[in-house]
């Protein structure tokens, strides 16, 4: 199914809106939203929630035959699934473009920065390695899947446990993953774009740090040209939030880890909260709709059309935006013959830009 | 390849190269008659192909056609004998994909697409022979048959890959450079202005290094700019002594 398109309106105001460092849902130039992170039931399952997009990892393992080349190294694959299920925007079974860029910003990060030592994944060099494959499912796309979908998969290799095989029988080890890499977004100057923001950037740089203030991978796409000190302002900016992010990865793994030993229960129903309204449904007002049309003609007809610059928009509450102040009434009500014209010329000299055909509004 | 010494402490790699020097480039435009604007270019042993057909009305789906400026449309893929190894599906596979991706942005940014509303420009790029550096080696092909086709950009598109061992930035890397281990940024940029097209990095770095890299990176855009000057120019002395006789 095809996106409904932005209209211009829309377009104008979040842009104007961006460059007065105002932002839809409240927040800061550089802010990040509300990210929350829970567990499944099995290890290497986890879900994370970055304001409303909602993305889904699976980590699992399997024996096979290392490849030729690399006899002695593991294997560790990557696939983004951008299901319908996220947006009515992607198509099943196709895979566009967006699904083949997610995919290899991903690869790129995990793979290239070698957060996970693939040598330890090796069991019987040149016969049996571990092939560890990490599932990112898509649940809700309500912008930036990147870097929820790049939490999402470092949180579930550090919380997968791999069944550790030797001659005599089956033990469990934690698969060590030596530093977490964390993927940041920007588009243009706004960090973590939502999806209405996404749509109106022109392009994004993506940079992916670790811990340790190690860039593993840098990408910029869209067609924006970039100054260097854009660049390297954006990279300081990505070693701050990236600690910030780490810190509340470990701590969740450290309370799944706790939960666990106690006993209590986890997973992924555990983790939906209760008593809460998710939708809500309206039933449509009535409008009288007799003679709009000659209504509508008349008025357009009297009056010129509104200035074309946007005035400067206000976010009063998070999710609400306000563009301009209302003007005087000027559909006037038709109690009285008298009255009404009256009423009608007064509004009209309120509006000096307004023209009057002098044989139009006659008294 | 631990044995192997990326930069020896005289200040010499692989190949004999200094650090900041680039590889020899050897261009020629106009190669082909069929295509609008078409160029080969030899960067050391990298060889790329590029030609351009537009612009011209839009083919295939309709409903993707830009009410006011052209849409790009561009190819990139790999010779089966262009590796060590024979490759089995040169194009359609993810990293042919994604480059093919990334070479769109780059020359959306570049091409004045505001003066051919409602047409199409296909850039089909094939790499002969690679060896290091096959992004920053396409780019330089793409700009030079953009440029034989006759279609206005805002400035030369060039790109460069820079490598980072022993605190020094190596430009240019070849083959066994990439491989090495080492990190790699390319950098597609439009030398007069000092604006960065395509920003690409694999494999660690530390942040402190990142300016270092990207002024190495620039410096080396900037000399292949000129390299690529001198190419269009003979180029154009050559086609127009043809010509006048």
């Amino acid at each position: 199914m095809k996106d409904t398109p932005l209209s211009n309106c829309e377009r104008d105001f979040l842009l104007k809106a961006i460059e007065e460092k105002k932002r839809l849902d409240g927040r800061q130039t550089y802010d990040y939203r509300n990210i929350k992170i829970t567990f499944g039931t099995d290890y290497g399952c986890c879900f994370v929630d970055l304001g409303k997009t909602r993305v889904m990892a699976q980590v699992s393992c399997e024996l096979v035959a290392p490849k030729e080349t690399r006899p002695n190294e593991g294997i560790l694959f990557f696939n983004i699934e951008l299901s319908p299920m996220a947006s009515p925007a992607f198509e099943p079974g196709r895979q566009s473009e967006l699904s083949v860029k997610l995919n290899r910003q991903l690869e790129r990060c995990f793979r290239n920065s070698k957060c996970i030592d693939t040598e330890s994944l090796c069991v019987v060099s040149g016969e049996k390695v571990w092939q560890i494959r990490v599932d990112v499912h898509t649940l809700n796309h309500d912008g930036n899947l990147m870097d929820a979908a790049s939490i999402a998969a470092i949180t579930a290799l550090c919380h997968f446990r791999r069944p550790d095989v030797s001659i005599q029988g089956e033990e469990i080890t934690v698969v060590s993953a030596q530093h977490s890499t964390v993927c940041l977004i920007y588009c243009t100057s706004n960090l973590d774009p939502c999806e209405r923001e996404e749509r109106v950037m022109d392009g994004l740089l993506m940079i992916a740090m670790n811990k340790h203030r190690e860039i593993c991978s840098i990408q910029s796409s869209g067609g924006i040209m970039l100054l260097k000190e854009q660049v390297l302002r954006c990279s300081k900016i990505a070693s701050v939030k990236v600690s910030e992010i780490t810190e509340l990865i470990s701590k969740a793994l450290e309370n799944d880890k706790k939960a666990r030993k106690a006993g209590e229960r986890c997973g992924f129903a555990e983790s939906m909260p209760q008593e809460r309204i998710t939708a809500l449904k309206m039933d449509e007002t009535p409008v009288e709709m007799k003679n709009v049309t000659e209504k509508a003609e008349d008025i357009v007809k009297k009056y010129e059309a509104p200035p074309q610059s946007v005035p400067s928009p206000l976010v009063p509450a998070p999710g609400v935006g306000q563009v301009g102040q209302g003007q005087q009434n000027s559909w006037g009500l038709e109690e009285e013959d008298g009255e009404s014209e009256e009423e009608e010329e007064m509004v009209v000299e309120d509006q000096p830009k307004n023209k009057l055909d002098q044989g139009e509004c006659c008294k | 390849m631990a044995g192997l010494e990326l930069l020896s402490d005289q200040g010499y790699r692989l190949d004999g190269r200094k650090a900041t020097e680039l590889r020899k480039v050897q261009a020629r435009m106009g190669v082909f008659a069929q295509a609008d604007g078409s160029a080969y270019i030899e960067q050391g042993n990298t060889k790329a192909l590029a030609v351009v057909y537009g612009p011209h009305e839009m083919r295939g789906s309709r409903s993707r056609t830009l009410h006011d400026r052209a849409v790009i449309n561009c190819q990139y893929s790999m010779a089966t004998f262009s590796t060590a190894e024979r490759k089995r599906r040169p194009h359609g596979d993810k990293k042919s994909t994604e480059m093919s991706l990334h070479l769109k942005q780059t020359f959306e940014a570049a091409i004045l697409t505001q003066l051919y509303p409602r047409s199409q420009i296909d850039i089909f790029v094939k790499i002969l022979q690679a060896d290091g550096g096959n992004y920053s080696v396409c780019v330089n092909a793409a700009t030079l048959a953009v440029i034989d086709a006759g279609i206005p950009m805002r400035d030369y598109v060039c790109a460069c890959t820079v490598g980072f061992v022993d605190e020094t930035p190596l430009a240019d890397l070849c083959y066994t450079e990439e491989n090495g281990g080492v990190s790699s940024l390319a950098l597609a940029l439009l030398p007069r202005g000092g604006q960065i097209a395509l920003l690409q990095m694999d494999a660690r770095l530390h942040q402190d290094h990142l300016e270092t890299m990207m002024e190495a990176a620039m410096i080396a855009c900037k000399g292949v700019s000129k390299v690529l000057d001198e190419v269009v120019r003979q180029h154009l002395q050559e086609a127009s002594a043809l010509s006048r006789d």
